[in-house]
């Protein structure tokens, strides 16, 4: 089963945002809530879908992800640039604080 | 340019209102997701990798200094400090919150803008010739018939649910700087038997995943039938178009399904119904109309200047920066005295097509004093003050150096399209600006650009091809294979008037070896080149094999 973390975008502004253990949202990836099963997974993604129509986030959907040290990054390359910001603009997004 | 009249201007100002009152529900939650997206959709509102992104609207990419100033204040105020020229002419900004795109809605329509048809399946933005109405070499100024064609097709009831998007681009001109050959509906002005000017019409071009060179299912209209022959090929389209499958649902497709002279066939059968039905020729141009709109592009002030400019010919003459600027960015104009001046949004290591609020401002004063007040956006992504003093050119010249704009790299290595991809876009398989940034970088030698001539680099983050890179003579694709990038190259195409799709040359390559690879093409060119021959020369001479064997031969 691999490790999964829900993101969505903020209604409002749009900014990448991360489910969090405590059921927020974070712009960091690192604060994410892992799922290590389905159940669990889903569980996460029907919090994130109530979130969804109060409405908090748009469009939540799960991504696979890595962990090492305590740190979460994303597997695929899309989601690590959509995690830090456009590379063409270092100091947007989260890699201007260093992720 | 053309102004809104009371009923333009009612449009706007009621979309603006009802927009806001849908985003206000949205954000109460009284909308849901799926029932906003087409509504913010409709209105040029995205939602991309990291934020909201909306598209601003600029028809046939003509635009006033105090339009331009709006975008300016647009982008400092509303977004990140800068905008994306597109390629469909256009603006996007890529940071817009949601809850204030009304407020940038209602000050767009405070100067005649707006963000409606920007996205959906819905005609979008008509484009042209960004040296319309000046150009020496054209026939009738097109930006007339873009106006009628930019009012038939707005909110348009019968065409509001195409199967798919649909894009029109009109020239005026023999020499194609608008690409009609790969738009849904291409149209190109000739003089018929009489002298009398009228239509070429194309039908069924395109790039995407299944690219066309769309052919022509018309030699010659009259111009009074223009909308009357639109509503015969929408119909069929209408009817016809692969609803059913995304990927199949393009006018050109159904062209080459059915095949051009079947599709022509249906095309004018509908037009003879259309003609039969509306006994009074309803929709016939009304000459009075035309005339009305005509006045709108009625040529600016112009003074009577000799041809031969010395000033001109001697601040070429003692300043060599110049000299090349002048012979590389400059176009001839039809009023002696006067030239099109072209605006690089491409620096060495730039992004393509960006421009600063500051430089908008900039450019904006720059109209107002040298160029009676207009820019236009190329479909290249530059920008163009298109009736410009030849003695003002060393002045000019000076002030866009100052602010960044005077890159001498009109048509050469560096003049790259590409689309935002995968640093902004959410289809984007892989980045297409590092790409043309390193490119840039590599051939950042004005000396050697110069040296190699005319070459036109285009480049996609994915099979959508929104960075033109069919239409390359050198096309670069990106792709994502196993989480890398890799970019395929193309060689041979051309968006102009011998348009052409280009060829893939060989197996993809990776991000690390793309701009090395591009190289060994340029270089291979170089050795290749006779007689003054420009890249796109010499391949349709040689073919693509020279460029293979060099390109693999270590493989």
């Amino acid at each position: 089963m691999a490790l999964q973390v829900v993101t969505a975008n903020r209604i409002g502004d749009g900014t990448v945002v991360y489910l969090t253990r405590v059921g927020g949202w974070s712009e960091r990836i690192t604060d994410g809530q892992v799922s290590r099963s389905d159940e669990e997974r889903d569980a996460l993604m029907a919090v994130a879908r109530a979130k969804a129509e109060i409405p908090e986030v748009v469009e939540p959907y799960v991504i696979d992800v890595v962990e090492e040290a305590g740190v979460v990054r994303p597997v695929r390359y899309r989601e690590e640039i959509r995690a830090q910001g456009p590379p063409i603009h270092p100091a947007f997004g989260q890699q201007a604080a260093g992720g | 340019m053309y102004r809104y009249d009371e009923y333009d201007q009612t449009l706007v100002d009621e979309r603006v209102r009802q927009f806001r009152g849908q985003v206000a529900r949205r954000l109460a939650g009284e909308l849901t997701e799926d029932e906003f997206k087409p509504l913010r959709l409709m209105n040029g509102l995205y939602l991309q990798l990291h934020a909201y992104m909306l598209r601003v609207a600029i028809p046939y990419g003509l635009l006033s200094a105090v339009q331009m100033r709006k975008l300016a204040h647009i982008a400092r105020r509303y977004d990140r400090g800068y905008g994306h020229f597109t390629t469909r002419q256009n603006i996007q900004y890529n940071w817009p919150r949601l809850e204030d795109t009304p407020d940038i809605l209602a000050e767009l329509a405070r100067v005649e803008m707006h963000a409606i048809q920007t996205s959906g399946n819905s005609f979008r933005n008509t484009t042209t010739d960004q040296y319309a109405g000046v150009a020496a070499d054209e026939i009738e100024d097109p930006r007339v018939y873009c106006e009628i064609i930019r009012q038939w097709s707005t909110l348009h009831p019968e065409f509001s649910f195409l199967p798919r998007k649909f894009k029109i681009a009109v020239t005026g001109a023999p020499n194609d700087r608008a690409a009609v050959r790969l738009h849904d509906i291409g149209l190109i002005m000739r003089r018929g038997d009489a002298g009398e000017t009228g239509f070429e019409v194309i039908v069924g071009g395109g790039q995407g995943r299944t690219p066309f060179v769309g052919p022509t299912i018309r030699e010659f209209l009259p111009k009074k039938h223009l909308l009357s022959y639109l509503e015969a090929i929408m119909r069929v389209y209408n009817q016809l178009g692969r609803r059913d499958n995304l990927f199949k649902a393009r006018i050109k497709i159904l062209v080459h399904e059915v095949g051009a002279e079947k599709f022509t066939a249906m095309v004018e059968e509908e037009w003879q119904n259309i003609k039969r039905d509306i006994k009074d020729g309803a929709l016939d141009l009304p000459a009075e109309e035309v005339e009305r709109i005509r006045a709108h592009f009625a040529p600016p002030p112009y003074e009577t200047l000799a041809a031969a400019q010395p000033a001109f010919e001697e601040k070429k003459r003692a300043d060599g920066a110049f000299a090349t600027w002048a012979d590389t960015n400059l176009a001839a104009h039809k009023v002696p005295g006067y030239a099109i001046v072209n605006l690089s949004l491409k620096p060495v290591g730039g992004i393509p097509g960006d421009a600063t609020a500051d430089q908008m401002d900039a450019v904006a004063d720059l109209a107002e004093h040298y160029s009676f007040g207009e820019i236009r956006v190329t479909h290249e992504q530059n920008l163009v003050l298109a009736d410009v003093r030849r003695t003002d050119l060393h002045a000019l010249w000076r002030k866009l150096r100052d602010i960044g704009l005077a890159t001498p790299n009109l048509g050469l290595v560096s003049d790259i399209i590409a689309c935002p991809g995968l640093d902004y876009c959410g289809l984007a398989n892989a980045r297409s600006i590092p790409v043309a940034q390193r490119i840039g970088n590599r051939f950042a030698d004005l000396k050697r650009q110069h040296d190699i001539g005319e070459l036109k680099i285009k480049i996609s983050g994915c099979i959508n091809a929104c960075g033109h890179h069919h239409v390359g003579h050198i096309g670069i694709l990106g792709l994502e294979r196993k989480g890398e990038e890799y970019y395929q190259i193309t060689l041979g195409g051309s968006a102009d008037q011998d348009a052409a799709i280009g060829k893939i040359v060989g197996p993809a390559f990776s991000s690390e070896d793309v701009v090395d690879a591009v190289e060994t093409v340029v270089n291979t060119y170089v050795e290749l080149r006779q007689n003054g021959e420009r890249f796109i020369d010499t391949y349709r001479r040689v073919g693509k094999e020279p460029f293979k064997e060099r390109l693999y031969a270590a493989d």
